[in-house]
């Protein structure tokens, strides 16, 4: 397990206790002086605040967790679930987009078809990365990857990561929009079964372009939303400082997501988030694909289709006559 | 992804309606002075300029259908509150305010109908009703028009309108941008003939999802047509945007869109494509 950074804004506390844990054992060391008792105090203290902090997360410090920068990306988890993955590049049209990107992969022996949605950890792979917005040519690369995976019979293993689509002029002028639109038909239709996971942030039309799925799995600390919150509190608070107030408001966490029936598992993050342990969350998710993939397997062609048309069917709520249906 | 960007009227007293209220309204593009009962007969078209005022979802039903065919579908379905969603205001206050300005239930009126002979199924949207935007009925009015034409094997007509997703919502709201896409899917695969039009403004979630999806995607003139907001881009990416960046004429040029569409010629227009796209064959001239 990696030594904790605590960088986030809520996770202070915990910063200045390792703070006095670190002088405490350097003093040891310099002086000679038994400074055990002290030490274990303060770990004591570290873990009750861990305790604290943690079991009691609100909306927006989990947003914050889903955009942690440790925290694992889509291709730390093929890495370390999947096996050979080979990278197939470009759209076949325009160009690379290096914010999607997909390909052949074995998961548990099987072939699978990748697609995911990747950050970069470093400042040159986040430029190169585009801070993990896709554009259209990225959406046409994964509808590629797509048709390439329904011709072989190879499932669809989609993972979510993303701020959104990017907002940028060559974005709209080689129609965002419909590359989008297109991917949610298409996937709605797809031939083989598909599985999503949504590993940090799921922003939007950007996420959704690829989570048209049977199933959608989602990471304790992620989230989903229709808008991001701040985005969300410009407009309808005129104040992008009430983000944390957008956050709860839009229920885009984990469990609320599940309760809302637009994920269909939540997979449990190591304490304070899946970049203390990411082999630890890479383990759970392992679990999760392999039961999801599994049951899917079991529907035929047609059926295949019906039940997705039916999940995704059936997902708002609306009044009729005046009764509540979903 | 929603922008509730109003259109901009000028008018010489309040709005009602989305409607310029007064006597006379002033062209945005050519400055003229037009009385309002003259636009309102001319389907909200400024006579000599051309300028495309929005069209109230009834007006656009009313001048679309031949006479005493169209069926309303659905006129009892509306919001909810699913997320009890609160920002500023309560989200069922704001449908309330909603419904009385603007004398409609939801964002989308939906039905049967018959164009020029032909029957079809048509969604209509409009912006006065919270934007336009996609929330839970919305997105299941739509559903039920597409559902319609496949199951009467007719084509289907949408005409957008909407500032994006119903943010109110929330995830509810995005997941009606993949019920409707899957609906789309399987008419397209029953081969049935689906046209969109997209209207001023078309964008954020429903521009990403059945607005552009069509066999046929038609605009009207000066019609804002986006994924993301201008000032958005701006901000992201400190470019100066292209003039005309997202009009209807700009889609066009860029090979986006197939036609522009002025409101008195859409009938025709229809006519002609459903044709060739459903009865594939010319009707007898009648005798």
């Amino acid at each position: 397990m990696e030594k904790p950074v605590y960088t986030l804004e809520f996770e202070k506390p915990l910063r200045e206790l390792t703070a006095q844990l670190e002088q405490l054992r350097q003093q040891a060391l310099e002086t000679g002086t038994d400074l055990h008792n002290e030490i274990a105090g303060i770990e004591v203290k570290i873990e009750a605040a861990q305790r604290e902090i943690y079991s009691n997360l609100n909306a927006w410090q989990r947003v914050q967790i889903a955009r942690h920068p440790r925290r694992p990306y889509a291709l730390d988890y093929v890495a370390l679930i999947c096996e050979n993955f080979e990278e197939l590049h470009g759209d076949r049209q325009f160009n690379d987009d290096r914010a999607l990107v997909g390909g052949t992969a074995f998961f548990d022996g099987e072939a699978v078809m990748i697609i995911a949605q990747q950050k970069g950890r470093e400042t040159k792979e986040k430029i190169a990365r585009n801070f993990g917005m896709a554009q259209p040519e990225g959406y046409r690369k994964a509808l590629r990857l797509m048709k390439t995976a329904e011709k072989f019979g190879l499932p669809l293993l989609t993972f979510i990561d993303t701020p959104g689509a990017y907002p940028g002029i060559g974005s709209e002028e080689r129609h965002v929009s419909e590359a989008i639109a297109v991917n949610l038909r298409e996937m709605a239709m797809l031939r083989v079964p598909s599985v999503s996971v949504v590993v940090g942030e799921g922003g939007s039309g950007g996420a959704l372009g690829i989570g048209v799925t049977d199933r959608v799995v989602i990471f304790e600390n992620s989230y989903y939303s229709v808008i991001s919150p701040e985005g969300c509190a410009a407009i309808l608070w005129k104040d992008a400082g009430a983000a944390p107030a957008a956050a709860e408001a839009l229920k885009l966490n984990a469990d609320q997501l599940e309760k809302l029936g637009v994920v269909d598992e939540v997979i449990p993050e190591p304490f304070g988030g899946a970049h203390n342990d990411p082999t630890q969350a890479a383990a759970a998710l392992r679990r999760s694909l392999q039961k999801h993939l599994k049951e899917l397997r079991a529907l035929e062609g047609e059926k295949l289709l019906e039940v997705r048309y039916e999940r995704y069917r059936h997902l708002g709520v609306y009044e009729e006559g005046g009764v509540a249906h979903t | 992804m929603s922008h509730f960007n109003k259109p901009n009227y000028s008018t010489g007293t309040k709005k009602k309606k989305g409607i310029p209220a007064g006597l006379y309204t002033k062209c945005p593009a050519s400055g003229e002075i037009v009385f309002n009962k003259e636009l309102e007969d001319n389907l909200m078209v400024v006579p000599k300029s051309g300028y495309h005022f929005p069209l109230g979802a009834r007006q656009r039903i009313a001048a679309l259908f031949d006479p005493e065919t169209f069926v309303e579908m659905d006129a009892g379905l509306r919001s909810a509150d699913p997320l009890k969603f609160v920002d500023l205001q309560a989200y069922p206050d704001r449908i309330k305010k909603y419904e009385k300005a603007s004398g409609l239930k939801e964002a989308v009126i939906g039905g049967v109908g018959k164009i020029h002979g032909i029957p079809v199924a048509v969604a209509v949207m409009d912006f006065r009703f919270c934007g336009g935007t996609l929330g839970s009925a919305c997105g299941e009015k739509i559903t039920r028009v597409i559902e319609a034409a496949l199951a009467q094997k007719i084509p289907c007509v949408i005409f957008s309108a909407s500032g994006g997703a119903r943010m109110q919502e929330g995830i509810y709201s995005l997941m009606q941008m993949a019920k409707t896409s899957a609906a789309l899917g399987r008419l397209a695969a029953a081969r049935l003939p689906y046209i969109s039009v997209l209207t001023n403004p078309t964008t954020g979630g429903v521009s990403a999802s059945f607005a552009t999806l069509g066999d046929v995607n038609l605009a009207e003139p000066g019609a804002l047509i986006a994924f993301a907001g201008a000032r958005v881009i701006k901000e992201t990416t400190k470019q100066t945007l292209p003039a005309g960046f997202q009009t209807a004429e700009f889609l066009l040029r860029k090979g986006l869109i197939d036609q522009i569409v002025g409101r008195h010629e859409l009938r025709d227009r229809l006519r002609d494509l459903l044709t060739a796209l459903y009865l594939k064959k010319k009707p007898a001239p009648a005798a």
